[in-house]
C-alpha cells in the first residue's frame, strides 16, 4: 500500500528522468548529423526539435535552427518544461516529495545529478563543450538508474517507478520513429531498399542503438529493419515491445499484490498482444504513421488509466 | 559590547574543564589542515543528502544549509542527570497545566495565573475545552531550550510545546561526526541518540486511541515539500517507517481519518502533525487552509485519532505564560522548579513597562507570540535609532512583549580560519511523553556563528554542533 500521491511522485519522477536523458540523446544525434554534413544543418536540427515535440515552442523563441539555439532550448531552458534541466528539476522535486519511498542512494544520486547539472547548465553551453556536457548528462542519469536498480526493493514502489519509465520511453521511441520516418523516407517505394544515408544512423543513435543494430541485422541501414528493431524486437531495451513487456509485468505484480485488476491491465495487455502478433510487413502495409499515431494514443490512454486506477490523478 | 561569558571548554579562571579533557588531548594531536578538510567534507555530506532548510523571503537561497561546526559540545553524565530531572519536572507540569486549562482551570481559580492571559490568548483553543486526548497526553514531543551562564547555572529560555523542530539535525550531526571522526567515538564513550526515531514511534504508538485494533497506523502530517522543515518531516517519517502525508491525502471516512492510497482509503490512528493548529481543520479553524483535514477535529473529539501534539498546546509555550512557569511548576508538582526561568518583565504590567523602556538598551525584548528570532530586539547590540523605533512599537502594544536581561550565554569553541574561537550556544533537548517521559541524551546545540552574537536561530545566521552526553 502506498499513498496515491507517492505513487504519482514515483511515476513522474521516473518519467522525467527518462525524458532528461532522452533530450540529451536527441541533441547528441543532431550534433552527429550536423558534424557529418557539409551544408547547413538546420534541417537536422529542426527534425531534432520535431522528435522532441518542441518545434512549435522553439520557433516562438528563436528564428535560427543552430546547434547553440537548439542545445540551449532542449538542455538548458527551464521555460521549456521538457528540457533536460527542467526535467531533472521536476524529477528532483518529485523525488523530494517521495523521499521516504527511496533508498538513500537513489535520492542522493538524483540530488547530485540535479546539483551537477544545475552547475553545468548555469551558463550557455560553449559549442566545444557540448559533447562533454551531453556525456555528463547521460552519466548522471545512468548513475541514478544504477543506484535505483542496485538498491531498491522490488515492491510496489519499484513497480510504479518502472511504469513511469516505460510509459515515457515507449512514447519517446514511437515519436522519434514517427518524425524521422517522415523526414527521411522520400517515398514509400524506398521501403525495403538499402539506403546509404548517414541520417538513418541518427535514428538509431537517438535511441542509443547504432551499435547494437549491427549485432542483430547486417551493417546496412534498411528502413524495415530499423522499424522492426525499434518496434518489435523483444530484446532491444527501447523498443515498444520491450517497454510493453515490462509494463505488463509490473502491472501484473501490482494486480497480484493488491488482488485487483483494473482497466489499465486490459489496455496494456491489448497493446502487448498486438505487438507480439504483429509483423513489420503488416505494419508497413497498414501504414507506419497510422500505426505509430494509434500507438501513441493508446500509450497516453494507458498512462491516464494507471493514474486513475491507482488513485494518483 | 562583549559580555564576559562562561566558556564550557576552557573557562578563563579554572582552565580546561573535565568533560573536554579527552577531546582536547585528541584535538592537540590533529593536523589543523586535516581538520579544515573535514569541515569541508561535512558540508559536502549535508549538501549531498539534501539536509537543507528554506529561509522564508529569500528567493535565491531557497535551499540553504545550516552551517555545521565540527567541534562537539560536551556535557558530563552528572550535568545531564541534573538537567533531565529539571526537564522531566517541567514537562510533567506543562501537561498538567494543559489538562487543567482545558478542564477545571484550577490554576486560574487559585489566582496563580491571570485569567485574561488565557481567555484572550490566541493560542488558547476554546474548541479543546472538555476534550481529553487519548492517554491524557497533550504535548507528546517537547523541545526545551536551555541556556547556561556558569558552571552551575542553567536556565530555561523557552518551552517548545507545539511542534519543536530540529531533531533531525541532532541525528544527522551525530551521523556526520561518526563518519568524519570514527576514531573519536572509539576513544570517548558518548551516549547514543540514534534510537530517537524508534523511541518516537513507540511513544506515538503508546498513545493511540483506545479503540485501535492491532498495531496502530501512524503518519507524519507535513505542510508539503516547500515547507522550511520538510527535510525533517520526511526524515522522521522515513526513520520511523511510517507514511508522510499531506492534507490533500487525507479525509474523514466513516468517523475516522483516512489516507488515500493505491488501494483506496486506509485509516490512520496516530497523526504526528507538523502543521500549525490554525491550519489543522478548515471546518473548525482557518477556512482557507488547504494544509489540514476537513472534519479532523470531530474525529478527534470522538476519540478516534491521536493528534500529536494536541491542538491548543501552544498556550503552554506562549512567551507570556512562560513568565509564570515557576508558579505553574510548583502548582502542579508541589515542588520548586529545579530548572529556573530567566527573570522576565511582562510589558503588560505598567511598572515593568516603565522599567523596560528605561533600560531598553540593556534588555532582550521579544514578541509574546514570536518565534525563530524574528521580531526581537537585542538591546546591547542595537543602535540608538533601533531602540527608539522599538520603544514606539512597545508603547503601542505593551502586552505583545516581554523583556529579559541580556544574559552572557555560555560559549563553546568553534573551528574558524584562525583556529578555535568561542561562540555563544544554547541547547534544545528533545522530550517524548507517553505513559512515561523519555529524554534522548543529547539534543541540538545551536551556536551563534558571528563573534559576540547572542542569536542562535538558524534563520539569523546560527549554526549547529553535535552534542555529546558522556557515558561517565
Amino acid at each position: 500500500m502506498l499513498l496515491g500521491r507517492t505513487a504519482n511522485g514515483l511515476y513522474w519522477m521516473n518519467r522525467y528522468i527518462e525524458r532528461a536523458e532522452n533530450m540529451a540523446r536527441l541533441v547528441d544525434a543532431g550534433l552527429r548529423m550536423a558534424l557529418t554534413r557539409t551544408q547547413s544543418a538546420s534541417e537536422e536540427w529542426s527534425s531534432v526539435l520535431l522528435s522532441a515535440g518542441s518545434d512549435v515552442t522553439f520557433s516562438q523563441k528563436y528564428s535560427d535552427y543552430t546547434a547553440a539555439n537548439v542545445a540551449d532550448f532542449l538542455l538548458r531552458d527551464t521555460s521549456n518544461p521538457s528540457s533536460t534541466m527542467a526535467a531533472i528539476e521536476t524529477a528532483r522535486n518529485n523525488a523530494r516529495m517521495v523521499r521516504t519511498a527511496l533508498t538513500r542512494e537513489t535520492w542522493e544520486s538524483i540530488n547530485e545529478a540535479w546539483m551537477a547539472l544545475k552547475r553545468m547548465l548555469a551558463k550557455p553551453i560553449d559549442e566545444r563543450d557540448l559533447p562533454s556536457v551531453l556525456d555528463a548528462i547521460k552519466r548522471e542519469t545512468a548513475l541514478i538508474r544504477g543506484s535505483f536498480y542496485g538498491t531498491m526493493l522490488r515492491n510496489e514502489i519499484f513497480d510504479f517507478s518502472q511504469l513511469g519509465t516505460y510509459v515515457e520511453r515507449a512514447d519517446n521511441t514511437a515519436r522519434i520513429l514517427d518524425v524521422k520516418y517522415y523526414v527521411l523516407l522520400p517515398s514509400i517505394s524506398w521501403v525495403g531498399s538499402t539506403l546509404d544515408n548517414y541520417q538513418w544512423e541518427s535514428i538509431l543513435r537517438s535511441v542509443s542503438a547504432h551499435r547494437s543494430y549491427r549485432w542483430v541485422y547486417d551493417a546496412d541501414y534498411k528502413p524495415t529493419n530499423i522499424a522492426d528493431y525499434l518496434i518489435l524486437n523483444v530484446r532491444m531495451p527501447r523498443s515498444l515491445t520491450f517497454c510493453y513487456r515490462f509494463l505488463c509485468e509490473h502491472l501484473k505484480f501490482l494486480g497480484d499484490d493488491y488482488g485487483e485488476r483494473h482497466a489499465c491491465h486490459a489496455t496494456a495487455e491489448k497493446t502487448q498482444t498486438m505487438l507480439r502478433a504483429g509483423s513489420i510487413k503488416d505494419i508497413f502495409d497498414a501504414g507506419l504513421h497510422e500505426f505509430l499515431a494509434a500507438f501513441i494514443r493508446d500509450n497516453t490512454k494507458l498512462g491516464n488509466e494507471i493514474a486513475q486506477d491507482y488513485r494518483f490523478n | 559590547m562583549r559580555l564576559a561569558a562562561f566558556d564550557e571548554m576552557l573557562p578563563e579562571v579554572s582552565g580546561l574543564r573535565r568533560p573536554y579533557s579527552a577531546y582536547d588531548r585528541w584535538l592537540k594531536e590533529q593536523d589543523p589542515a586535516r581538520l579544515t578538510e573535514k569541515m569541508q567534507d561535512a558540508e559536502r555530506v549535508f549538501r549531498k543528502t539534501g539536509i537543507t532548510f528554506a529561509v522564508y523571503g529569500e528567493q535565491e537561497a531557497s535551499e540553504r544549509l545550516i552551517p555545521f561546526d565540527i567541534v562537539p559540545r560536551i556535557i558530563s553524565g552528572n550535568e545531564w542527570r541534573r538537567l533531565t530531572q529539571g526537564i522531566e519536572q517541567r514537562v510533567q507540569a506543562l501537561n498538567a497545566f494543559l489538562d487543567d486549562i482545558y478542564h477545571r482551570q484550577e490554576i486560574l481559580r487559585a489566582g496563580r495565573v491571570p485569567t485574561e492571559l488565557i481567555a484572550r490568548n490566541e493560542a488558547f483553543l476554546p474548541e479543546m475545552i472538555g476534550v481529553r486526548p487519548p492517554a491524557g497526553v497533550y504535548t507528546h514531543i517537547i523541545g526545551v531550550d536551555i541556556v547556561r551562564i556558569s558552571e552551575d547555572e542553567f536556565y530555561v529560555l523557552e518551552d517548545n510545546a507545539r511542534t519543536p523542530s530540529g531533531v533531525s539535525y541532532m541525528l544527522e550531526n551525530r551521523e556526520t561526526m561518526m563518519q568524519l571522526f570514527p576514531e573519536l567515538f572509539q576513544k570517548i564513550k558518548v551516549r547514543p541518540v540514534e534510537n530517537y526515531p524508534q523511541l518516537l514511534r513507540q511513544s506515538l504508538a503508546a498513545v493511540r486511541p483506545q479503540g485501535t485494533k492491532g498495531a496502530p497506523t501512524i503518519a507524519v502530517l507535513t505542510p508539503g515539500s516547500y515547507n522550511s522543515a520538510y527535510f525533517e518531516h520526511a526524515f522522521l517519517a522515513d526513520q520511523m517507517g511510517v507514511q508522510l502525508v499531506e492534507g490533500q491525502d487525507l479525509r474523514v471516512v466513516d468517523g475516522h481519518v483516512a489516507m488515500r492510497t493505491t488501494e483506496g482509503y486506509k485509516q490512520i490512528d496516530v497523526l504526528y502533525r507538523r502543521v500549525d493548529d490554525s491550519f489543522l481543520d478548515p471546518l473548525t479553524f482557518r477556512p482557507d487552509s488547504a494544509l489540514g483535514v476537513p472534519g479532523i477535529m470531530d474525529v478527534y473529539r470522538a476519540g478516534n485519532i491521536t493528534i500529536a501534539n494536541a491542538p491548543g498546546t501552544g498556550i503552554a509555550d506562549d512567551k507570556a505564560i512562560y513568565s509564570y512557569m515557576p508558579e505553574i511548576v510548583e502548582f502542579y508538582t508541589g515542588r520548586k522548579a529545579i530548572l529556573g526561568n530567566i527573570p522576565t518583565w511582562r510589558c503588560s504590567e505598567p511598572d515593568s513597562l516603565k522599567y523596560v523602556l528605561e533600560h531598553i538598551h540593556e534588555l532582550v525584548i521579544k514578541e509574546v507570540h514570536g518565534s525563530g528570532g524574528y521580531g526581537m530586539l537585542v538591546g546591547p547590540a542595537a543602535t540608538k535609532k533601533e531602540c527608539e523605533a522599538f520603544a514606539k512599537k512597545l508603547q503601542a502594544k505593551p502586552s505583545n512583549y516581554i523583556a529579559q536581561p541580556t544574559l552572557a550565554l555560555s560559549t563553546c569553541p568553534i573551528l574558524t580560519d584562525k583556529g578555535l574561537a568561542p561562540r555563544h550556544v544554547d541547547l534544545r533537548p528533545y522530550v517524548l511523553v507517553s505513559d512515561r517521559i523519555q529524554i534522548v541524551p543529547g539534543g541540538l546545540t545551536r551556536v551563534a556563528l558571528k563573534e559576540g552574537s547572542l542569536v542562535v536561530n538558524s534563520s539569523q545566521g546560527g549554526g549547529t554542533k553535535d552534542t555529546w552526553v558522556l557515558d561517565d
